[in-house]
């Protein structure tokens, strides 16, 4: 039961960043291997609002989702735009974009090194265990699933009951009819992939609150992210909330009953699985 | 040797007189310069294996570490038993092996689900490596201790270097080159022309990855003692990937461009700025991306259309005076 | 009658909800050159998709000279004898027109390799109007040469049954008289060959039979000139005013 309730409440952050990356790619086309760095780096902010000025993460969210937005608009618009300008099919996109997003990882990862240095980085938030069902666990696992359960529903609310939010999955579905009935498709591609960025950034906050990080682990959460999107279906925020959920539980599974350094083994055992029998996605359709 | 024509025949006498003059070196220097060749004709032989793979069907192969790792391992764990031109070729079955079970399960699927199932791969093999190592293993790191020095390991890398590009060039004058090079230019149309597209593609990542897997059998003695995070490191992939495609892909000694003067330059930096290695990547691969998307390679080619442009023309105003 | 070389029974093709091949059934007999025509969306390109294994149907069966071939992966299909064309013209675009050529017969129906194979594309060259344009860059082609080069292609590979996806779509009058005729020389040498085609001048003047779909079904099937004089299939076309 504890291995339950552990694995849902690590699979919650893991949706946010699932969502921030299938946002990105499956909107504006933009596979963001860099998603992991932008994660980082908010939780290094959050880290240092809190110790140096005592600024509570939650509302340091406040802070870090509209610089996170601004930010990864200006990455959009300055650096991916033009490569989708140029690439004469989808997949020239893809490779560009990966080489290009690697770049960006390693140049952010090497400005957070220089700026905090190698070392391992945790703060004490909230670090009050509480007992449900016999087991305990921290309070602040469990306001950042809260938090994290909050910004996914609106999210959803906001993509699937306003005007703008269906421009954006219209977006998704077919750039280019999009464009045929009036949709401004590259500005919603910038909008989706700056929301995206921010909801990165909003998790790797929450995250902060209970996990040690370091600059080189970005890359380790931009690959369970991206095995998320693709078990959930490219572009599906409902797919990649359960297979984070999913992911979630393998991991603390394989962490408590085998041993906790396979936990990559795990992640890659279920990814396997999925390539081999649903390629398209747990929800998604067989493509024709 | 009627199978070759005049060209080839040039080309391959200058290509054995290069290989034999490079091949002295050890004899005029044992120290700084003869260890950043190691480096260089290590990677040399990287990036072409890469390139015989990702070239023609521009999938990002990251998975050179776990090839290399996998290599690298095969050595630690045989050397005391096994002669070591057997461990080389076990260390290519290994990798080869890995390569088709992976390429199996991705390769029929589109490039981006390949290259996320590579990033991760060394990572994966390094896991269980350790896993068993701690489980079933009383120490963590493996003793390497051959009778090697840098210079034999040297004089191996060239001898592979030119068995892979020779494999290449055979592949290029192959069916399974031509396939390749049809699947790269339109994949409907190879399948619809009658070529297994899947199994083109396994075979030649099954190549590739075997001859990275040698290079990691052939610089483990280098290492002394292996332990999963210097065996498998991931900056290799990245390396690889970027040297590769600085130098360009379309020809087979394109990357060859890239791997020298990147070496050079990121033994420079690891030296002396080494809180930067970080932004020499990331700058590099900003570089082929914004600046070089043909590589070096490219440039040099439009370069001499250019210069033969400006021959036609002048030649053409020297005819009407 | 000859005996049929290719036949669908029962062919179906549904992508989610829509069903866009519905329940077809026809053959080709030996030798024939058969129209397959209808108004856009009808299913036609699914139909020729079916055969040369583009696309796995959903249910029903594809037979080729009597064996199944439904479900089978494209390049199976292409290697027992099915060439096709494009509906949107692809060319190998870094590769030489001749090596364009050699491609279609190296890896299918016919493998041949080396001087041998080069032989045979410079021939199939001159067959449709390239002779002599090997070496030339693709690229730099007219539509209707690169339309005869993906012909050419096609016919690499020796094919037993040869589909042709609107190859005569986008021609002008005088290109498309020659492509006429270059298709009737085909059908004289007796290729089978299936064309899915808009042209309806092409259709009377070539085609011995003609199936019509409308909506993914067959309306109907059979001589050229009485088909085309069919209430229902003017219906198709035109709508109810005309019929």
């Amino acid at each position: 039961m504890s291995v339950i309730i552990s694995g849902l409440l690590l699979g919650g952050t893991y949706a946010l960043i699932a969502v921030g990356l299938t946002m990105q790619y499956g909107v504006s086309r933009i596979m963001n291997l860099a998603n992991g760095e932008n994660l980082v780096f908010a939780c290094f902010i959050a880290f240092w609002l809190f110790t140096t000025f005592a600024i509570n993460p939650i509302v340091g969210i406040v802070l870090i989702v509209p610089l996170a937005f601004v930010l990864n608009w200006l990455i959009y618009t300055y650096a991916m735009r033009p490569l989708v300008d140029r690439a004469k099919n989808r997949g020239q996109l893809e490779v560009d974009s990966i080489l290009a997003t690697f770049g960006l990882l390693f140049i952010l990862q090497g400005i957070m090194k220089l700026t905090f240095g190698g070392g391992y980085f945790n703060y004490n938030f909230l670090a009050v265990p509480v007992t449900i069902m016999g087991s305990n666990y921290g309070l602040n696992r469990i306001v950042a699933f809260i938090a994290a359960a909050i910004i996914a529903g609106a999210l959803y609310l906001f993509l699937n009951h306003t005007r703008y939010g269906t421009a954006i999955r219209a977006v998704a579905v077919d750039p280019v009819s999009a464009g045929l009935v009036a949709i401004n498709v590259p500005r919603a591609s910038a909008f989706a992939f700056a929301l995206g960025g921010a909801l990165t950034a909003a998790s790797g906050a929450l995250l902060s609150t209970f996990y040690t990080f370091n600059a080189d682990m970005g890359i380790i959460f931009t690959m369970k992210a991206l095995i998320i999107v693709i078990m959930g279906g490219v572009g599906d925020v409902r797919g990649a909330v359960l297979a984070a959920l999913l992911l979630g539980l393998a991991e603390t599974a394989v962490a408590t009953f085998i041993d906790p350094g396979l936990t990559i083994a795990a992640t890659y055992a279920l990814f396997m699985l999925v390539l081999l029998f649903r390629p398209q996605g747990i929800f998604g359709k067989r493509p024709s | 040797m009627t199978w070759l024509n005049e060209k080839e025949r040039r080309i391959a006498g200058f290509a054995a007189i290069a290989f034999g003059v490079v091949a002295l070196l050890p004899l005029v220097d044992q120290g700084y310069y003869l260890s950043i060749s190691v480096n260089i004709v290590m990677y040399v032989v990287l990036c072409t294996a890469w390139t015989l793979f990702s070239g023609p069907t521009h999938y990002i192969s990251l998975a050179t570490a776990a090839f290399f790792g996998i290599g690298t391992y095969t050595v630690a764990l045989g050397i005391d038993t096994v002669p070591f031109p057997l461990l080389l070729v076990i260390a290519a079955l290994a990798s080869g092996l890995l390569a088709c079970v992976v390429g199996i399960a991705t390769l029929r699927l589109s490039g981006i689900y390949f290259v996320i199932f590579t990033l991760g791969l060394a990572e994966l093999v390094r896991q269980v490596v350790t896993w068993l190592q701690t489980n079933f293993s009383s120490s963590l790191g493996l003793y390497v201790f051959t009778d090697f020095g840098e210079k034999h390991i040297y004089w191996m890398l060239l001898g592979l270097a030119a068995i892979v590009y020779i494999t290449g060039w055979l592949i290029n004058r192959s069916r399974l080159g031509f396939a390749m090079q049809i699947i790269g230019n339109d994949e409907t149309v190879a399948k619809h022309v009658g070529i297994d597209t899947a199994r083109a593609k396994v075979i030649l990542f099954i190549i590739s990855g075997a001859f990275i897997g040698i290079v990691g059998a052939i610089l483990a003695p280098r290492f002394s003692y292996v332990q999963p995070p210097s065996a498998f490191n991931p900056m290799i992939s990245f390396q690889v990937v970027i040297m590769a495609l600085l130098g360009g892909t379309k020809r087979i000694w394109g990357p060859l461009l890239g791997v020298i003067p990147f070496t050079i330059l990121f033994d420079q930096v690891t030296a002396y700025f080494p809180n930067h290695t970080s932004f020499v990547i990331g700058i590099a691969f900003m570089a082929i991306v914004y600046l070089l998307p043909q590589g070096v390679l490219g440039r040099l080619e439009d370069l001499g259309r250019l210069r033969k442009r400006f021959r036609m023309v002048s030649a053409e105003e020297g005819n009407n005076p | 009658m000859s005996a049929a070389i290719l036949s669908l029974d029962h062919a179906t093709k549904a992508f989610g909800g829509l069903i866009a091949v519905n329940d077809l059934s026809f053959s080709l007999q030996d030798g024939e050159l058969l129209g397959l025509i209808g108004p856009n969306g009808s299913g036609k390109t699914t139909v020729l998709n079916l055969i040369s294994g583009a696309l796995k149907p959903t249910s029903g069966s594809i037979s080729l000279g009597g064996s199944e071939i439904a479900g089978q992966p494209a390049h199976k299909i292409a290697r027992l004898g099915i060439a096709r064309t494009f509906q949107l013209v692809r060319i190998l675009p870094s590769l030489t027109a001749e090596q364009n050529v050699v491609a279609g017969g190296v890896f299918g129906h016919v493998r041949g390799w080396g001087v041998e194979a080069h032989e045979r594309a410079r021939a199939l060259l001159e067959r449709v109007g390239l002779g002599g344009r090997g070496d030339s860059p693709t690229s730099s082609m007219t539509y209707i040469d690169q339309k005869r080069l993906e012909l050419a292609r096609a016919l690499a590979a020796n094919p037993q049954v040869l589909l042709l996806d609107e190859w005569l779509a986008g021609l002008n009058p005088s290109e498309l008289k020659i492509g006429i005729d270059l298709i009737r020389e085909l059908r004289n040498d007796g290729i089978s060959i299936i064309m899915v085609e808009h042209v309806m001048d092409a259709i009377r003047s070539l085609c011995d039979r003609c199936v019509v779909m409308s909506s993914g079904l067959k309306i109907a099937d059979g001589d050229v000139h009485r088909v085309l004089a069919d209430p229902e299939v003017i219906r198709a076309y035109l709508g109810d005013d005309h019929a």
